[in-house]
């Protein structure tokens, strides 16, 4: 069984391999996804949505609704982790002080963590909101800010973490995150113009339409990151103690 | 543009990167320990994300050395922990 897996992957590799020769060499301005399309969004972004890095202006307002359903897709990624490793324990719940315990775990992990914890939320925070002028945006600053959380997880334990960032909260929040980015485009919807279409709310903010479409996408970026972060934690949480929510690694 | 394209790739590192993900990749195929695999599968993340860098794709290398090299493979971890630590295979 082993051998026939062994030559059938063999095969697909060889395959894949012989695919990639069929592929427009790295960087080719004839390459067909250059010719018209790259170029469009190259040449007009700016003018369009005043976003400098136009990979985000794409990501989030040009094809600003498979960015909407990635979001979704991470969020039910969540949910189907907690639905099925979730348990309720039955037993009576001590109380937790939120303060880190720092008696039987490692002194320089712990001090670490507590020096880097901060840097990373606030490098986080940059990385959403700076995400028109430079790489980054809403899914790897949600991803960082989760991170930090999951850091502490691990040099301190994971009791003292969901003292302070409650599951309920988790769980609450990473709904709102989707639902800013889809209230967004739906207010664009109420505004008579098409969803997901932020220079609509050019008519109730006092700005133009186009720092419109700019701002719009902080807020979608927001929304993602909301949503990113507390998944990443949940999903953590989830994998490491089992389904307990007692112990972690 | 500050400089070309072909001035600023060297074929070296390409072919650095390249052959380290392909050594990474099949010794965390290899190794019977979980643990150690999930470890060498967050280097061949990190890899990758350099990988991205060299193409100037810089956005994708920042999502990759994110997610792959950082949460997953701490969610790898805390999985494998939970489970059977040696494969059988």
């Amino acid at each position: 069984m082993k051998a026939i897996a062994f030559i059938v992957t063999l095969l697909l590799g060889a395959l894949l391999i012989a695919a990639t020769a069929d592929l427009p060499d790295w960087g080719d301005p004839r390459s067909p996804a250059s010719l018209h399309v790259s170029d469009y969004y190259i040449k007009n972004s700016m003018e369009q949505t005043s976003v400098p890095n136009f990979v985000t202006s794409v990501l989030a307002d040009y094809r600003g609704y498979d960015t909407m359903f990635e979001t979704t897709v991470i969020f039910c990624a969540g949910l189907t982790v907690l639905a099925i490793l979730r348990r309720s324990h039955r037993r009576e719940k001590k109380k937790v002080s939120p303060r880190p315990n720092t008696e039987d775990k490692d002194l320089i992990l712990q001090s670490a963590a507590r020096m880097i914890v901060p840097m990373m939320q606030l490098f986080a925070l940059y990385v959403v909101a700076h995400g028109h002028h430079s790489p980054g945006g809403g899914f790897q600053g949600g991803v960082i800010l989760g991170a930090s959380f999951i850091l502490l997880a691990v040099a301190y334990d994971l009791k003292m973490v969901l003292a302070r960032l409650k599951e309920k909260t988790v769980l609450l929040l990473s709904g709102v995150g989707v639902l800013i980015y889809s209230g967004i485009g739906f207010i664009c919807l109420l505004l008579g113009s098409n969803f997901l279409d932020y220079s609509a709310w050019a008519k109730i903010m006092p700005f133009g339409p186009i720092e419109a479409r700019s701002h719009g996408m902080l807020g979608v970026e927001v929304g993602v990151a909301i949503t990113v972060l507390c998944i990443m934690f949940s999903l953590y949480v989830d994998l490491a103690s089992g389904g307990e929510m007692d112990e972690g690694l | 543009m500050l400089f070309h394209l072909n001035d600023w790739v060297l074929w070296q590192f390409d072919v650095l990167i390249l052959a380290l993900v392909v050594a990474c990749a099949i010794i965390s195929l290899c190794l019977k320990d979980l643990v150690s695999s999930a470890i060498v599968f967050g280097a061949y993340s990190f890899l990758m994300c350099l990988m991205w860098t060299e193409m100037l794709a810089v956005d994708v290398a920042f999502t990759e050395a994110a997610v792959g090299a950082g949460v997953s493979t701490v969610l790898f971890l805390g999985t494998a922990l939970h489970i059977k630590r040696r494969s059988r295979d």
